[in-house]
């Protein structure tokens, strides 16, 4: 036992580690050693050691009231049906009664360890952390004994297939994720909406179509395919939602600053962009009516509806994608065709599923002038 | 109760003796039972964080018996009112149902929520002090990786549960991730294809987050805060310097009983303070947001408190996209994901990188004075002020709003202090640690003023200044000193750019130094003085 | 006896834990209190003010900015065809007159009695046609039933929340101008800034959001109104940054205070 100890210090004492740009200090002071122990009012008077025991009693027994008051709470505060005071008053009182049984116990207790329990500081001495020289030892060689027999260094063909085959092992778990979505190409969820030649823009939720004569100027419409409105989440409403979201304006004629090939998208300044963000993806969705700009409230891109919502502030890049819109025999506004290009945030794949035949891409003084 | 008879064995011992019989509990006891931990307020920043995380444990085990992870479309039929008959996903609904039609499932939801920011927190702050005060030095390199793991876990435990209950407001959250990661080139889109099985949102993403949120990411969780625990032992705590406190002690109370004393009572203390702010504070009230839908958002859309930095970073990202070959990039997207990719591996690396610099092989058990080191003080400050200023841009329109300024203009006045801020910030945390150090030694050498004046026989007014005790000065006077290396050539007399590169950090590390006062100084102070 | 004395010594914690109790005695007293804090009734749409009478206010109080016929200038919209809801809402919540020239108009105590408003509502719609103010019957809102107001709830994310947020807690918009807060906000402004979109607001007319509709998202702006919180303060409902403050300053300042009173050595 005392013969293992001195080795043990001993290995520890031979370990000189490198300073590297630490100095050594000579005329340094001396560690004067612990300070004399304070003795507590505690410690020096039985009479308050007693009130202190008291006081930690209390404390005990304020915590076994909590706990009494939570189980009132929860049998004489019930939530009633629809009745939010009920509710709030229940999550008060119940809350209250189990934060004093905690902090009743936490509070005695730590009333009972600084008054009471000894504070005397005690000393533990450190060792290096590394393991003591016969244990290294002894460590080095049970992995040369390993080795030796099972002869994996030896028998290199062994090892070398082993570690091929462990290599290998893994992949099929890397395949197995395939199936977490559908057959098919990623892209293809990306690039058509709902909206077609002859949809209907409809509002959002109720599904009625929508007159050109009720878009009045100064007014914003969230809108969706009338088709959509009759669908189920569980038919993916929410999924097209998500691609087929429009914001409808109506811009005095004067203000509305269309590139001509694209006077043809909107109807008598009336226009409608998606309401995805190109940035990240969220909605587009305030917008202000004498500035004609919409803004993103997640990270305040800012888009300038006059000028076919070109980025005007922002993080994001490119306009929202516009929907080329008309109306039918009836004045309800309709889409003339899907979006021509896939809506929402870039990926790396966007421009191969821009539709080349109907794009009408903007030209670049139109979006590249940022404010 | 004679002496004589041999005493009848207590109902402890023999239950003591059972276990030990069974389990050789007594060697761990004997072993653990008086292991010295120091007391110092900075070390149970680390308890605050394990104790919160227990509270998330029990609070979160509770609502998983009522939480229904599914998306499947629900007509909400419970007790609040504004949302009745709209359609949902059953998670949603659930939770709705755990906040209004059960008793205390809304302060559970409360505990779980609120104790979930306290943990991130006092992860973070607990990091904070161990950067601050070198505690992450050899031996504890290891172990700093580790609580760094643990830091980036329990944001992916928060991100995971904050999307649960598929409200608006973390729909929308999802909705940016995923605009994140179809940003990523070659992989993103189908990354985000398969996340969310199909389209976005789809019918999966909630029961796969929440499967990774209640048993994958918690265990690994738990593994690490083991080895974390564990490494602390074998390492011991750190401790301050101070009179009776080397390298090769540790000085403190004793496990039992007043460690275990305290730590116990601290849990119930963080335990209850939790629950007290859970009665009386709202925490995400998802029936204000209403069931997630693509097309509504809120104002004011932001994520929890430690996912700011991140959506921070995308807020004052230029707006750049280039278009190469066909194929698009998202700079704007790209490149904060780098910058912050960058900044959580230089932090994580920190340790290991200055240890290359000062090439110090030595342990380390004395924290340092943050003043003691004014560089490394300064490094961490800067990278406070950058983490700090992304994390202030995820407020940008609510910062605008509440001190009536253009949310414009404060996106450019952060853009600017972002890029900025760190170095000016280095520069003065450095004049103020090592002017700090100076009024060390200046205290060390003249004494501290004491605040008698006292009248000379020529009319002119003195402060005595009195000289520090022993034992109150040994802090002010002992810590390492470092000074820079030379470039010398190695054995084959070659100078490598390896041993350049060192010299030249040690100099920027340690050009501007202050050296720990000597005795002969001290003598020599006093002579002066008298 | 001894024990209440000693009680009394460890104040730190003992005036933490009683400033909480009166915080949640006085949320629970104003929870009580608030539901009848908004009865205020509707102006009345038909008041015997004349046209005459509100050319003369307007001439002498608006006519500076819109011109000295509503025709507008380049300091004031011109206000022909605006009608009298427009007057009212702008008037009566004192946006105008400006008190100085901003992003927006900001609102305080309206500087006209609700008849000198009606008057010059009155004038305003005699100039052109324009929405007028919205009837007792439009902004009775106890017609409104329990699925009302969750449709109301439901129109209210889609087309208001982006600006006004969700609780309508407010939120920022583009240079300086902001959605402001909807709490405790007479039905009838609520109406109004509907249909006439004022400043920035975009205008939701009729066949955008109905009569109807705009009743049932008043029903649930009022709802907001009368059932507070039911997990106690909600921190402005400004969403989760209010939160994080909260945590890291008390939640976790607080704890920070106790870890230095745990380790502090008792006298």
């Amino acid at each position: 036992m005392s013969a293992d100890q001195s080795a043990h210090q001993e290995s520890h004492e031979v370990v000189v580690h490198d300073r590297g740009a630490a100095i050594v200090q000579s005329d340094a002071f001396e560690n004067p050693g612990l300070p004399p122990h304070r003795p507590r009012q505690t410690d020096l008077h039985p009479e308050k050691a007693d009130r202190a025991e008291r006081t930690v009693v209390w404390w005990f027994i304020a915590s076994m009231l909590g706990a009494v008051i939570a189980i009132a709470a929860y049998i004489m505060v019930p939530i009633e049906q629809g009745d939010m005071a009920s509710v709030r008053f229940n999550n008060l009182f119940l809350g209250l009664g189990i934060a004093l049984s905690l902090l009743g116990i936490g509070l005695g207790g730590m009333h009972w360890a600084r008054q009471l329990m000894s504070d005397h500081e005690l000393v533990e001495e450190r060792h290096l952390t590394r393991g003591s020289e016969p244990n290294r030892t002894r460590a080095v060689e049970i992995f040369k004994l390993g080795d030796e027999e099972s002869g994996f260094s030896r028998r290199s063909l062994i090892r070398n297939t082993l570690i091929g085959a462990v290599a290998l092992m893994p992949l099929p778990a890397v395949v197995l994720f395939r199936d977490l979505a559908p057959a098919g190409n990623a892209v293809d969820v990306l690039t058509h909406t709902m909206w077609k030649a002859g949809s209907r823009l409809a509002l959002d939720p109720s599904g009625t179509p929508i007159k050109a004569d009720d878009v009045t100027i100064g007014s914003a419409f969230h809108v969706i395919p009338a088709e959509l409105a009759e669908m189920t989440h569980d038919e993916g409403y929410l999924d097209q939602k998500a691609l087929a979201s429009v914001l409808l304006v109506r811009l005095p004629l004067d203000r509305l600053n269309e590139q001509p090939d694209r006077a043809g998208w909107s109807y008598d300044g009336i226009v409608a962009y998606s309401k995805i963000c190109t940035h990240v993806g969220c909605p587009v969705a305030l917008y202000e009516q004498q500035t004609h700009h919409l803004l993103c409230p997640c990270h305040q891109s800012t888009f300038d509806v006059t000028n076919h919502a070109k980025v005007v502030f922002g993080p994001a890049k490119r306009p929202l994608p516009q929907l080329p819109i008309t109306v039918d025999d009836e004045g309800y506004l309709v889409a003339q065709h899907d979006f021509t290009e896939p809506i929402g945030p870039s990926f790396f794949e966007r421009l191969h599923y821009v539709d080349e035949e109907k794009h009408i891409p903007l030209s670049s003084a139109e979006t590249e002038t940022r404010a | 109760m004679t002496t004589a008879t041999p005493q009848r064995p207590t109902l402890t011992s023999k239950a003591s003796n059972y276990l030990d019989e069974r389990t050789s509990i007594s060697t761990m006891v004997s072993m653990l039972g008086r292991k010295i931990f120091p007391d110092h307020w900075s070390f149970m920043l680390g308890e605050v964080a394990l104790y919160s995380f227990v509270v998330i444990l029990l609070s979160g085990t509770f609502l998983t018996f009522f939480f229904e992870p599914s998306m499947a479309e629900v007509h909400y039929e419970g007790s609040y009112v504004p949302l009745k008959g709209i359609e949902m996903s059953a998670a949603y609904a659930s939770a709705l149902d755990i906040s209004f039609d059960i008793r205390g499932g809304l302060l559970m939801r409360q505990i779980h929520h609120w104790a979930a920011l306290l943990f991130v927190a006092a992860i973070g702050l607990h990091m904070l002090r161990v950067f601050f005060t070198g505690a992450f030095r050899k031996p504890r390199e290891l172990n700093w990786v580790i609580g760094f793991i643990l830091f980036i876990l329990a944001m992916a435990e928060g991100f995971t549960g904050y999307s649960l209950p598929d409200d608006l407001l973390s729909g929308n959250g999802l909705a940016i991730i995923n605009g994140m990661i179809k940003g990523i080139p070659i992989v993103g889109t189908w990354i985000s294809y398969l996340l969310f099985g199909g389209h976005f949102p789809g019918h999966d993403i909630v029961p796969r987050l929440f499967v990774l949120h209640i048993m994958l990411l918690p265990a690994i969780l738990i593994v690490m805060i083991g080895l974390h625990m564990v490494l602390m032992v074998v390492n011991k705590h750190t401790q301050f310097a101070g009179p009776g406190r080397t390298n090769d002690n540790v000085v403190g109370v004793p496990v039992m009983p007043m460690f275990a004393a305290k730590a116990g009572s601290f849990f119930f203390i963080v335990f209850g303070v939790i629950a007290l702010i859970s009665a009386t504070f709202t925490i995400n009230p998802i029936w204000n947001y209403g069931p997630y839908d693509p097309s509504p958002v809120s104002a004011g859309t932001q994520p929890d408190w430690y996912i700011g930095f991140a959506d921070g970073a995308l807020r004052l990202a230029p707006g750049l996209e280039s278009e190469i070959l066909g194929l698009t990039l998202s700079w704007n997207i790209l490149l904060p994901m780098a910058v912050l990719g960058l900044f959580i591996v230089l932090v994580m690396f920190y340790p290991f990188i200055e240890a290359w610099i000062t090439g110090d092989k030595r342990e380390h058990h004395i924290a340092e004075r943050p003043r003691n080191n004014p560089t490394r003080t300064a490094i961490g400050a800067a990278g406070v002020w950058f983490y700090a200023i992304m994390w202030a841009a995820a407020s940008s329109d609510l910062i605008a709003t509440h001190f009536h300024l253009n949310v414009f203009q404060v996106t450019w006045a952060l853009q600017a202090m972002l890029v900025l801020g760190p170095f000016l910030v280095f520069w003065l945390t450095k004049r103020i640690a090592i002017g700090l150090q100076k009024k060390d030694r200046e205290i060390l050498l003249h004494g501290y003023e004491s605040g008698n004046i006292r009248r000379l026989p020529g009319g002119a007014y003195i402060e005595v200044h009195e000289p520090v005790g022993e034992y109150e000065s040994w802090r002010l006077k002992s810590f390492e000193a470092y000074e820079p290396v030379m470039v010398r050539p190695n054995e084959q007399g070659r100078i490598t750019a390896g041993v350049r590169a060192r010299a030249a950090l040690t100099r920027w590390f340690f050009e501007d130094r202050i050296a720990p006062v000597t005795r002969g100084e001290l003598e020599a102070a006093k002579h002066d003085d008298h | 006896m001894a024990a209440r004395k000693k009680t009394g010594r460890r104040h730190p914690l003992a005036s933490a834990a009683l400033l909480i109790i009166g915080l949640v005695a006085a949320g629970g007293a104003s929870v009580a209190v608030g539901s009848v804090a908004n009865a205020e009734p509707a102006p009345a749409a038909h008041t015997q003010a004349t046209a005459a009478e509100g050319e003369a206010l307007f001439r002498a109080n608006c006519a500076s900015c819109h011109g000295i016929d509503a025709e507008g200038t380049p300091n004031g919209v011109s206000l022909i065809g605006v009608g009298a809801a427009s007057v009212d809402f702008q008037v009566m919540t004192g946006r105008m007159p400006m008190a100085f020239q901003g992003p927006q108009a900001l609102q305080r105590d309206p500087q006209f009695t609700q008849e000198q408003s009606d008057a010059m509502g009155a004038y305003i719609a005699s100039l052109a046609p324009g929405p007028a103010v919205p009837s007792e019957e439009q902004l009775d809102t106890s017609v409104v039933d329990e699925e009302g107001v969750a449709n109301g709830a439901e129109l209210f994310r889609i087309n208001c929340a982006m600006c006004h947020n969700v609780a309508g807690a407010g939120g920022a918009l583009t240079e300086g101008k902001f959605a402001p807060h909807l709490r405790d906000i007479d039905a009838a402004h609520i109406y109004e800034a509907m249909l006439t979109g004022p400043q920035n607001m975009p205008v939701f007319n009729d066949q955008n959001i109905s009569p109807d509709e705009k009743r049932e998202i008043i029903a649930y702006l009022h709802y907001l109104d009368e059932n507070p919180s039911v997990g106690g303060f909600d921190l402005g409902s400004l969403g989760p940054v209010s939160e994080g403050l909260f945590i890291w300053i008390f939640g976790l300042g607080g704890i920070v205070a106790v870890t230095v009173w745990l380790t502090s050595k008792p006298n």
